[in-house]
């Protein structure tokens, strides 16, 4: 079968099968990728995914690229989630270079994180509760996503693709009124998130819709390369964040809640319950802060860190660094560095190889959509059509992620 | 369990392989080794099914090319959830011939991975139930992560890079 070219039915009357091109622009697919289904009846005989619809070579053009000019195309990984692949891609370069970030900085990204985060368990479940016919669940919750958003527009000045941070610590402090504002999202959110969840966890119709469909077994979980909720969900409690602290995560109190039989239904408890193990990570982030000195935001590592352009206009040597990093006149080690971060959808991990240079030798992104997708058109095989759709839905595919 | 250690995990598998393991290194702590293509099915299953050190997760397959070498690296990233242990493994191939067995066999994961490693590098994984092209149209002929493609038309005269430091 080739890439573009939709398979229709033959006009066989022996064929009682139906093809069914299910994308690659459908509504229901949430994103620019393709399905051919055989159907029978309502029922998925077989499937085929086409991928690769927004491939943008983001591997190839990294390498001709500084390292700061990476950032923005980690961004358009996972869209929905952009600040984490940020500071993934941040964080393994201050591994490469052996950057020691202060810990106020630390809690400062533990929290837009963890913002986005929410946001993008947000957009996850609220989809299952549209797909399943739940509109107004949808629209109560996901005016959060625009409240989050607002926080992010306080921290950097964008929204959707933020770019947030720098290597070695992040562009600006967060103001006042970013704080007034998280602190504002955190007293009205869990009303919300409260009054989402009695609205469908013991609803019967969302029940019947979603528990006991698409079970996924541990071991088939962990064979398919499963990561993130959907791992989680089946019951193994694997997360970046405990397994590996990067951010300061050791110094927080918080839970990773496990489901027990991979199905939707569980997948959807366990994002809810995520949301507010971040809330609490937000909350313990922000008392933290307060007993770090003031005013810090980056590392004092002028080779590498982007100095602030009023910086650069008024003082000689942040002029010279500027320079410096920007016209490339400074090396980063020669080195290999896998580093990996808990994403919205699993284990986002950065493959970073150096030969001496500015730019990457090598940069792979492992991205979890990516790998968590390869499963979808075998576990579809003998489901319903309204059922891979849901099912699809809770593995949160972001095309972005997944063709890089 | 207690997290193994890297010198435990080299021990069991220099016991087990010997010479058929090189280049041990750790860089930044994650032990890195590499192997011959004809033996790295063992290697893989080894590490995966010894109940000691218990590699149950294919993180990630990936290749490099170094064309001054003649040689694409295959890289498989593995990682032990319950001792909580990466390792990283190695597999050198001729550039004119790049074919090893595929891992597809231990980890269902590692059929999309493959194929993603053989549509930007031309690796052929033998004994690969699928490989297509993933990312790219199947008409596209190169195999675009290759080094001696460039990025952008290589007779632009606006956009050299020495002129933007890169």
């Amino acid at each position: 079968m080739k890439h573009n070219q939709p398979v229709y039915t033959d006009n066989d009357p022996q064929n009682e099968l139906v093809t069914l091109n299910l994308g690659p622009t459908h509504p229901a697919t949430h994103g620019v990728f393709q399905n051919v289904l055989q159907l029978d009846g309502e029922r998925i005989v077989s499937g085929v995914s086409t991928i690769g619809y927004i491939h943008r070579a983001f591997e190839k053009i990294a390498e001709h690229r500084p390292f700061y000019q990476i950032t923005p195309l980690t961004d358009r990984l996972n869209y929905c989630s952009s600040p984490i692949n940020n500071m993934g891609w941040h964080m393994t370069v201050e591994k490469l270079l052996n950057i020691q970030i202060p810990k106020r900085v630390d809690y400062l990204r533990v929290i837009i994180m963890e913002l986005a985060r929410i946001s993008d368990h947000i957009i996850c479940n609220t989809i299952i509760a549209q797909d399943t016919g739940a509109t107004t669940t949808f629209l109560y919750l996901f005016q959060f996503r625009e409240h989050i958003y607002e926080i992010y527009e306080e921290v950097c000045g964008a929204r959707l693709t933020t770019n947030v941070g720098r290597i070695g610590g992040l562009e600006r402090d967060f103001n006042e009124i970013a704080f007034a504002k998280i602190n504002k999202f955190l007293k009205e959110f869990p009303i919300a998130l409260r009054e989402f969840e009695s609205l469908l966890n013991r609803n019967r119709i969302f029940i019947d819709r979603t528990a006991g469909v698409a079970e996924v077994t541990q071991e088939n979980a962990l064979s398919f390369g499963w990561t993130g909720p959907l791992l989680r969900a089946t019951g193994v409690d694997y997360d970046v964040r405990i397994s590996e602290p990067y951010s300061s995560y050791q110094d927080f109190d918080f839970e990773i809640p496990v489901g027990t039989s991979g199905d939707i239904y569980d997948r959807f408890l366990v994002r809810n319950e995520e949301m507010w193990q971040s809330l609490r990570i937000i909350e313990q982030a922000l008392d933290k802060i307060k007993l770090e000195p003031k005013g810090i935001f980056h590392a004092d590592v002028p080779e590498f860190y982007l100095p602030g352009k009023e910086e650069v206009y008024n003082n000689m040597e942040a002029l010279i660094y500027h320079f410096k990093i920007v016209m490339g006149e400074i090396d980063a080690p020669k080195a290999e560095v896998y580093h990996a971060v808990e994403g919205g959808n699993g284990e986002l991990g950065f493959y970073l190889i150096n030969d001496g240079g500015r730019t990457p030798y090598r940069l792979h992104f492992r991205r979890p959509s990516f790998i968590n997708y390869s499963m979808f058109a075998k576990m579809s095989e003998g489901m319903l059509l309204s059922d891979a759709i849901i099912n699809m839905s809770s593995m949160n595919i972001i095309a972005g992620e997944l063709d890089a | 369990m207690a997290k193994a250690t890297n010198t435990e995990i080299i021990d069991l598998l220099g016991e087990k392989f010997g010479e058929q393991l090189f280049d041990v290194t750790e860089p930044y702590g994650l032990l890195t080794f590499s192997t011959h293509k004809d033996k790295v099915i063992t290697v893989l299953s080894f590490l995966k099914e010894n109940g000691k050190i218990d590699f149950n997760f294919l993180t990630d397959i990936t290749a490099v090319h170094y064309p001054e070498k003649n040689q694409i690296a295959v890289v498989y990233h593995l990682h032990s959830m319950v001792s909580g242990v990466r390792v990283r493994l190695k597999v050198f191939l001729n550039e004119n011939h790049p074919t090893i067995p595929t891992a597809s066999t231990l980890w269902n994961s590692a059929n999309w991975m493959e194929r993603e490693t053989y549509d930007f590098f031309g690796v052929k994984f033998e004994g690969h139930p699928d490989l297509r092209r993933i990312l790219n149209m199947d008409d596209l002929g190169v195999h675009p992560m290759l080094k001696q493609y460039p990025l952008e038309d290589p007779n632009r005269v606006d956009k050299k890079d020495e002129y933007f430091g890169r």
